[in-house]
């Protein structure tokens, strides 16, 4: 904080009666009373009570602590924590998207299910897939949505028995757990010492645990950075046994435009909108992960989707069959299954099979059309993963990248993004320990610095780095390494930039023998310094609570 | 650097077992509570739970890392060691001190498979 008049916490400034506005008089006649009494709050809530400038100036201080991709640069690995656009933001905030409904009538969305569709199509040609679902909210949540369509697919074919899901060891931690929220056993395939995939290992596993494989999940370029050179023979070999193919899209990066996951044999992906897009990764959301699929899995998506409109062959373009002749409609699903359809306000139909209408305005064509769909498509099993259609916003604002780069351009994205990887690497690789030689793509990773007899470890090396006004880079992940220090710049960063971070780098190497102590207690221009994160992580508060006697804890 | 200790049996997953009569006590070894850093939390099993070799029987958590226990042998647990509950950062103190269950054996013969402490320490040395 850097005005402390305006207090860490929003609590230490309250006043009991201080208000900034007054509510309107209560019109309604419905009380508590009609609430069940185990939802009924026993004391008054604790709420902070202020004016309207001191809570601005609390909020607008606090704001200056903060460290985002506008105030420098941020190489935190496996992240890609690239520029976002201002005009993706410009183009978002047109109050025709800003303030759009999605349960209003399809017939005045047009444009939007054109862009949401025109986004489908667009990750479907980039990764070389069939179709995508932008429902998902986030990368994690791909990853579960994922791993049910490999289920309802599995399952749809009577095949059981396939519960066990291999992941190598270098994996994001999200892939085991997602696999876990989505009721599968993890099996850990090794990695080589050269950072890939130990294919005789997972040719040992698939020897063993075949029948019950229910699919690999991988990440490539992998999370050391380096592409895998057997991808194809892995993608094969989990087929022949029957298990489909899961692509982390977290490092799609270094890839967009130049390579396809779908043409390496991967079954289904998912993308992190938010990382390889240019969408805000927001403080931990919004962000979007959509989910693609390889042709014959289409019916696994979940719901809503956004369709183009049956047409009459013979007219053409202008030939939709629904009422008011749109050019996309939406389709809700059976909504059965997991989750549930977001019925809210006047929708009837529940979730009990009927698709949902609102007042007057059909939600989606009329009754004959959608028996068309059900037909058409013949899918076994509908869920639905979320509400409504996913983070519209970050929806847009990804396809306002795509359109600003165009198919011309988007190709240079990964290997610039590789090319200020490997020049970071290279200008480091005296002072910080390599353990991996090679080539990387977007991002590779030190093990600590060369001279450990100093003492400093990775920890204080990225806490140093906060002193001289750069984001630390992702540490102590991978796990193959003890000191592991995972760098990522992006493709967006001037060359400017980089070196000065690479003589910060330089810098503190050369701190760690001449001031190791300086290091090792670093951050000192922050407005915190170094923070206990022991005590941090036994002795978490999370809630304010005032303590009786009115002092607060 | 790390300590290692003689008359222990050892596995590949970096826990240790010392053998009392039928009983094992194992807990992590110091090069794992080193890799480790500091430890914040142990997830330890419940006394009567049967654990299997090779099979995950809780986990510790550090400010780095969350990592399963593989229990090196059969059995069932008879005790656990309590004082981790609320002071995991023991198992930092002295890891072989302060074991985290002890299990009676359903097969000692399974201790065969396990590592002396030249051999554990050859594995650690190279990893």
């Amino acid at each position: 904080m850097n005005n402390r008049l305006y207090g860490n916490l929003i609590f230490e400034l309250s006043h009991a009666g201080r208000r900034g506005y007054s509510l309107p008089r209560n019109s309604y006649q419905h009380t508590t009373a009609e609430l069940p009494a185990v939802l009924l709050r026993e004391k008054e809530a604790e709420l902070p009570e202020c004016d309207e400038l001191t809570v601005v100036r609390h909020y607008t201080n606090l704001s200056h602590n903060n460290f985002g991709v506008n105030d420098g640069f941020y190489p935190l690995g496996s992240c890609t924590m690239k520029y976002n656009p201002v005009i993706n933001e410009e183009i978002a905030s047109i109050p025709a998207f800003a303030a759009a409904h999605p349960m209003q009538p399809v017939k005045y969305s047009q444009g939007l299910l054109r862009i949401y569709y025109e986004l489908q199509q667009s990750l479907a040609e980039l990764a070389g897939l069939s179709e995508f679902t932008l429902n998902p909210c986030a990368g994690a949540h791909g990853e579960l949505t994922g791993l049910m369509v490999i289920r309802a697919y599995h399952e749809s074919r009577g095949d059981t028995a396939r519960t066990k899901v291999l992941i190598p060891d270098s994996a994001h931690g999200t892939n085991p757990a997602s696999a876990a929220v989505c009721g599968l056993e993890v099996v850990e395939v090794k990695s080589l010492s050269d950072g890939t995939v130990d294919v005789d290992h997972l040719r040992e596993l698939l020897a063993a645990i075949g029948p019950e494989v229910c699919a690999m999940m991988m990440t490539n370029p992998n999370t050391l950075g380096i592409f895998e050179p057997r991808v194809l023979d892995i993608t094969a070999m989990v087929h022949e046994a029957g298990g489909l193919m899961y692509y982390d899209g977290a490092n799609l990066n270094p890839l967009l435009g130049t390579c396809r996951p779908g043409d390496m044999g991967f079954d289904v992906m998912h993308i992190n909108l938010h990382k390889t897009f240019s969408t805000p990764h927001g403080g931990g959301g919004p962000g979007s992960g959509p989910v693609g699929v390889r042709k014959g899995l289409e019916q696994f998506l979940p719901y809503p989707r956004v369709v183009e409109a049956p047409c009459n062959p013979s007219v053409g373009d202008g030939g939709s069959l629904t009422p008011n002749g749109e050019s996309f409609i939406v389709d809700w699903g059976k909504a059965k299954g997991l989750g549930l359809l977001p019925l809210g306000g006047k929708a009837t139909g529940k979730a009990t099979g009927r698709r949902p209408q609102v007042g007057n305005g059909r939600v989606s064509g009329c009754s004959a059309l959608w028996d068309a769909l059900l037909a058409k498509n013949g899918r076994e099993r509908a869920f639905a993963i979320g509400t409504f259609f996913g983070n519209f916003a970050v929806i847009i604002k990804a396809y306002a990248y795509i359109l600003s780069l165009g198919r011309e351009n988007i190709k240079h994205v990964g290997p610039l993004a590789t090319l200020n990887a490997t020049y970071i690497k290279h200008r480091l690789k005296d002072v910080y320990e390599l353990p991996i030689g090679g080539l990387n793509k977007h991002e590779f990773v030190f093990d600590g610095l060369k001279d450990k007899s100093t003492g400093v470890t990775t920890m204080d090396v990225a806490k140093r780095l906060l002193d001289y006004g750069f984001h630390a880079p992702t540490i102590y992940f991978p796990l193959l390494f003890h000191e592991s220090l995972m760098i990522e710049p992006t493709e967006s960063e001037s060359l400017e930039t980089i070196d000065s971070f690479i003589a910060v780098m330089r810098q503190i190497a050369k701190e760690a023998k001449t001031d190791p102590e300086t290091v090792k207690t670093a951050p000192h221009t922050t407005p915190i310094g170094r923070v206990d994160d022991v005590l941090a992580a036994k002795q978490a508060i999370l809630t304010y609570r005032k303590c009786n006697n009115g002092s607060h804890a | 650097m790390s300590n290692y200790q003689s008359g222990l049996r050892y596995s590949e997953s970096h826990e240790y077992v010392r053998v009392e009569g039928q009983f094992a006590y194992i807990g992590i070894t110091d090069y794992a509570q080193h890799a480790l850093g500091n430890i914040v939390y142990v997830d330890m099993p419940e006394v009567d739970d049967e654990v299997t070799a090779g099979e995950e029987f809780g986990a510790v958590e550090s400010v780095k890392a969350a990592s399963d226990l593989i229990s090196p042998v059969s059995g069932t647990v008879v005790e656990i060691n309590e004082a981790l509950e609320d002071q995991p950062e023991l198992l930092n103190q002295d890891a072989f001190e302060n074991w985290i269950i002890k299990v009676q054996m359903s097969d000692p013969t399974e201790l065969d498979e396990l590592m002396d402490v030249e051999a554990y320490k050859a594995h650690c040395e190279n990893a």
